[in-house]
């Protein structure tokens, strides 16, 4: 059997799709036994959505208020602590992921696996490397905890038709208090959400403008999709951070993409390599979004995206 | 604070198309250009600012690595670092080795705030700053887009998959640098001079006294898999037929 502990991301209230993603990665190691931990100030809410994720065994919680907001120095040793007896210790490969899970596997004295996108055996994986144009097998090493991040772009998540038993444990820790929340600024959106919209609309520095993006926004809405941005977009100030797709922003698989104004540098292509359907609407026939695209038309973006928009109707 | 140390990795410049080897032991670095990775070149330009608002006396870059790292480190120095460590290794070495080799040069220099890129675009790891911290048993801030000094402690603003994050860590901590930080400064001729006349220290791997973690092994690269070949449509109307024909509107 291969113990995996799971650590939950969530914002206080909801699981975070990542988890589910998560744990269909997991569940692909043989013999899998999946924990998945949840550390918040109140874990119940979150305990009950992640104890109806298939595949999963047990759900833990820690309830605490040191947990309110997910700092890493404060969640680590919890998660350490709590640890023993486990084979494998994952996390998704998201911002929560990527800033926790490392601090874990130092304080495991182990290394980490960034990134899985498959499971090739009980200590072999797959991963992408130099912005995805390699793909490289990694062993861990054998009689180490695995601690690793999931790509969760690489998978679809679990259904939710569990009834897994929820347990309350003490890690029974001293907690650090080097290290303090002070605020989130969300970009409020009620358009849907990146990381997991089915269809996404993105646009790059050709749009020139915030004021501009607004063609974007029009023809997302249309498709009840979610908006996306390259980092261009994202550097000149005309859409928030947390809009930015690619290597060092999100990596989305959406069934389709639209990049307008995109021009595809490897940096961006690597965010949607596992879109289903990508279509670039680009002023230049020789921009590399073309090599990737699955629908390409050159055209103006500020006539295209408008009698695009206009055509869906 | 006394002194700021920040980490410069050699790493395949991020305008190179990366080819995997055909026989699969890694990727083509015969020839390539090699840089330093852009995000320590964002974590190297903060420490200079820091330093330039008088918030430090001194900027250490370190790299672990080759020897041809020296050309990274020079450019470092040239950038405006007051002196170079290079801790000559073997280029495989893992993530957590990579912050023993930081832990153990904090030890000796006495350094109190030490910035990082977040990732490095050769491994894509986006590790060693999160593990230093945990060697360390200090604060960590990483993906910062802001960085703001006061006293013993530091705010810092994070890019997080939900916006921005501030927080606020007691010193010594780690910090990793994201893409919005900063806008490195470029390196002047005479810098490049200067640079020639500031101190670049040699150490070995042994010295340094680090024991080796379980390694991960990588085993084979391969290239990642092609997407097929797409159509191109003459206009709006032909888009709207081709996603119609996918079944996607
Ligand atoms: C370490 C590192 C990490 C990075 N991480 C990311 C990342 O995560 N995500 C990311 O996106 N980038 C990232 N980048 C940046 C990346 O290299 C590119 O600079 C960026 O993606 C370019 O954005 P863009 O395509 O919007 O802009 P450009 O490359 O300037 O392209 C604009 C395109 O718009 C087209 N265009 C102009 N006007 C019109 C018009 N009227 N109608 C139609 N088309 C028009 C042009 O033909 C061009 O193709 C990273 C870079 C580095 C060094």
């Amino acid at each position: 059997m291969a113990n995996v502990l799971l650590i939950a991301e969530h914002d206080g209230t909801n699981l975070n799709p990542s988890t589910a993603k998560s744990v269909a990665c997991a569940a692909n190691i043989e013999g899998a036994e999946v924990h998945v931990l949840v550390l918040a100030a109140d874990a119940a809410g979150v305990a009950a959505e992640a104890s109806r994720l298939d595949s999963v065994a047990k759900v833990l919680t820690v309830s605490n208020p040191a947990n309110e907001n997910a700092l890493a120095a404060v969640l680590a040793p919890q998660i350490v602590a709590l640890a023993d007896g486990y084979d494998y210790v994952f996390g998704p490969s998201t911002t929560f992921g990527k800033d926790l899970m490392p601090r874990v596997a130092a304080m495991l004295g182990v290394n980490q696996i960034s990134d899985i996108m498959s499971v090739e055996g009980s200590h072999t994986f797959k991963r992408p490397v130099y912005a995805g144009n390699a793909i490289v097998t990694v062993n861990a090493p054998e009689g180490h905890t695995v601690v690793a991040t999931v790509r969760t772009a690489s998978y679809r998540a679990v259904g939710s038709d569990n009834a897994a038993p929820v347990e309350a444990v003490d890690p029974g820790v001293e907690l650090p208090t080097h290290t303090r929340f002070v605020e989130l600024q969300t970009g409020q959106s009620d358009r849907p959400d990146l990381q997991t919209a089915a269809r996404v609309v993105s646009g790059g520095r050709a749009l020139g403008s915030s004021e501009s993006f607004d063609i974007i926004y029009a023809l997302a809405d249309k498709l009840a999709a979610g908006v996306g941005a390259s980092r261009a977009a994202v550097d000149a100030g005309y859409v928030p951070n947390d809009m930015q797709v690619g290597q060092t922003g999100k990596i989305i698989a959406p069934d389709l993409y639209l990049a307008i104004g995109i021009s595809g540098a490897i940096q961006h292509l690597t965010g949607i390599k596992d879109a289903g359907t990508i279509v670039a609407i680009n002023k230049d026939e020789e921009a590399p979004i073309f090599e990737v695209a699955d629908i390409g038309l050159v055209a103006d973006l500020f006539d295209a995206v408008p009698e695009l928009t206009e055509a869906l109707d | 604070m006394e002194k700021i140390l920040v980490g410069l990795k050699r790493a395949v410049d991020y305008n190179v198309r990366v080819r995997v080897k055909s026989d699969g032991s890694g990727v083509e670095t015969d020839g390539v250009k090699m840089s330093i990775n852009p995000f320590d070149e964002i974590a190297l330009e903060e420490a200079l600012r820091i330093r330039e608002r008088g918030e430090a006396s001194e900027v250490i870059v370190l790299s672990i690595g080759p020897g041809d790292a020296q050309q990274q480190l020079r450019t470092g120095l040239a950038m405006g670092a007051d002196r170079a460590i290079l801790v000559e290794a073997d280029a495989a070495l893992d993530a957590l080795d990579r912050a023993r080799v930081f832990k153990a040069i904090v030890d000796r220099e006495g350094v109190e705030l030490v910035v990082l890129g977040k990732q490095a675009i050769d491994d894509d790891n986006n590790q060693t700053g999160q593990m230093l911290a945990a060697v360390w048993d200090r604060p960590q801030a990483t993906f910062a887009s802001e960085v703001a000094i006061d006293g013993n402690t530091a705010r810092v603003t994070r890019e997080v998959d939900a916006g921005l994050e501030t927080i606020e860590v007691d010193l010594p901590a780690v910090i990793t640098a994201d893409l919005r930080l900063n806008d490195p400064r470029y390196v002047k001729l005479p810098d490049i001079m200067k640079a020639k006349k500031k101190p670049l220290d040699t150490l070995a791997l042994a010295d340094l006294g680090i024991e080796a973690s379980p390694a991960i092994e990588e085993t084979h690269f391969a290239p990642p898999e092609a997407r097929q070949k797409g159509i191109m449509v003459d206009d709006v109307s032909g888009l709207v037929t081709a996603l119609k024909d996918k079944g996607l509107i």
